[in-house]
């Protein structure tokens, strides 16, 4: 190409499109980087911004497919390395930096992406702990988003097992890394909760690189925990691995199987709680008992007490006591031995089976002993009013009837029990079981 | 759902056994309490017998029905 040596007119397009030619031919695959401003993104889909350093700039283009393809976004101020080709805009005249492939600089594409989404779902509040659901203490299904060939199933299936958790495990296999994982493991999710009958999800995959683990980054996976209505354990890659769904998921384990020994608790755990409240539950009925017991003893003692002032009749109401006492306590020990002996087997049994022969047994003898106790109650009530008619027989007037009499001193009245007392002249009363008589001492005798 | 019933009926069982232990009730009340503490254990026991030990796969047909398929592990073949 001669340009320069005869005088030759070019349009503005031509030398554009020889400038063009030039630049495309020396420029085809160019390593850039410098700082992003006047960052646009309009509908087309492309991206526009200007590059700029200390002492230049330069606009870059980057084109819809190659746009998409990114996981990060860009921000004005942002320092980015850029591969592409340089070109002219014709229409302009201005040349552009066109880039296929973009990565931050300094920090690396995918930690850049994971720190935007992670930043964006923040402020919407995705992290919440107020959001978090709490875990069953017994589920009854687990539903499992993972891959069916993977490590995690077998480590998850694994622990179950060794636990034997009684529990029914559901798997949606997805694909866990690759095109339209993310995609495939959040329409699992929306699915378990259409299917409803699981009771918690335990969503992730073995361990792997950053790039493996992607797909656990991506919002659309994120959203779908969010959305949740059973609550999600995630377990993705080992314990250093921290992804986007460990913080949207109401519990995140540091690994597969602490999910499975996180969601499950043992069945001898369980059965040891069990078996722990069920005695108490039965000790706890055992002391009301003897409590009661005790206060069955009190109201003998109540009753028997006057009685004690009666002479011969309190050797029959003794007799009464005793009786009704050793009654009630037979009654209460045999129902006391059987309550231990039940709750015994309680412990050393199936508790709950027995249990319930014991709560039936239990309410036929507590009617019994309801029944039992006021008989008894009442029984021993008709007894001390009969003894009340037999304490007249010792009434002052009864023995008056018999030949005795009463001797008071006259006028104060006193009775005279002693005799030695008297003296010669002192005035008495006697009382006769008809009327009375005046008399005068003559002579007291001490014996 | 199941779940939700058997921690309530976990809980029952422990309020029965607190307020037994509390010993502020009659003996009619202990009774009570103490029945509906053996009917809670007796619940508790029984979900723990009845969830099955099945492993399978969710697939969701074209449909949007639901079927579950045997799922084994390659090992235990």
């Amino acid at each position: 190409m001669d340009l320069f040596t005869e005088k030759r007119i070019l349009t503005v397009s031509q030398l554009t499109q020889l400038i063009r030619g030039v630049l495309e031919e020396n420029f085809e695959h160019v390593w850039l980087e410098g700082e992003v401003s006047n960052m646009a993104a309009p509908a087309s889909g492309h991206l526009y911004f200007t590059l700029k350093d200390a002492g230049a700039q330069i606009r870059c283009v980057v084109f819809r497919a190659s746009a998409r393809a990114m996981r990060f976004k860009i921000r004005n101020g942002m320092g980015l390395v850029l591969r592409g080709r340089v070109s002219v805009f014709d229409q302009r005249g201005e040349y552009q930096f066109i880039a296929e492939y973009l990565e931050p600089k300094g920090i690396g594409a995918l930690q850049l992406a994971f720190n935007q989404l992670k930043e964006k779902l923040a402020r919407e509040g995705l992290f919440d702990e107020l959001r978090k659901k709490p875990l069953p203490g017994l589920p009854r299904r687990i539903g499992v988003v993972t891959s069916a060939t993977g490590a995690a199933v077998h480590d998850i299936l694994t622990v179950l097992k060794r636990r034997h958790a009684p529990v029914e495990v559901l798997i949606i296999p997805v694909k866990v890394q690759g095109e339209g994982a993310a995609r495939e493991i959040a329409a699992a999710i929306r699915d378990f909760n259409l299917y409803r009958e699981v009771d918690v999800l335990i969503v992730g995959r073995g361990g792997g690189s950053m790039e493996d683990l992607w797909a656990f980054n991506e919002e659309v996976v994120a959203r779908a925990i969010s959305a949740s209505r059973i609550p999600v354990v995630s377990a993705v890659g080992h314990e250093v691995d921290f992804t986007i769904t460990d913080f949207v998921a109401d519990l995140r384990a540091p690994t597969p199987s602490a999910a499975a020994e996180m969601v499950v608790r043992s069945r001898e755990e369980l059965e040891g709680e069990l078996r722990h409240l069920t005695t108490r539950l039965s000790s706890a009925m055992g002391r009301k008992l003897s409590g009661a017991r005790e206060r069955g003893e009190g109201l003998i003692r109540a009753l028997k007490d006057p009685s004690l002032l009666v002479g011969h009749l309190a050797q029959r109401v003794d007799d009464q006591a005793a009786r009704m006492k050793g009654a009630l306590n037979g009654s209460l020990r045999r129902r006391r031995e059987r309550l231990d002996a039940l709750a015994h087997r309680l412990q050393i049994m199936n508790p709950a089976v027995e249990a319930e022969r014991c709560r039936e047994r239990l309410l036929i003898l507590s009617a019994g002993m309801e029944n039992a106790m006021q008989r008894l109650l009442d029984g021993l009530r008709e007894k001390a009013a009969v003894s009340g008619a037999r304490l007249h027989a010792f009434s002052p007037l009864a023995t008056l009837d018999r030949g005795y009499c009463i001797a008071r001193r006259h006028p104060a009245g006193e009775i005279v029990r002693d005799a030695g007392l008297l003296e010669q002249g002192d005035r008495l009363g006697l009382t006769f079981r008809h009327g009375s008589a005046r008399c005068v001492v003559e002579s007291a005798d001490e014996s | 759902m199941a779940v939700e019933k058997f921690e309530t009926v976990l809980k029952k069982l422990e309020d029965a056994v607190h307020k037994l232990e509390g010993g502020e009730l009659t003996l009619e009340e202990s009774l009570k309490v103490f029945e509906e503490g053996v009917k809670a254990a007796n619940f508790c026991v029984k979900k723990l017998d009845e969830a099955e030990k099945k492993v399978e796969l969710l697939l969701k047909q074209k449909d949007g029905a639901f079927i579950k398929r045997e799922f084994s592990l390659e090992e235990d073949r």
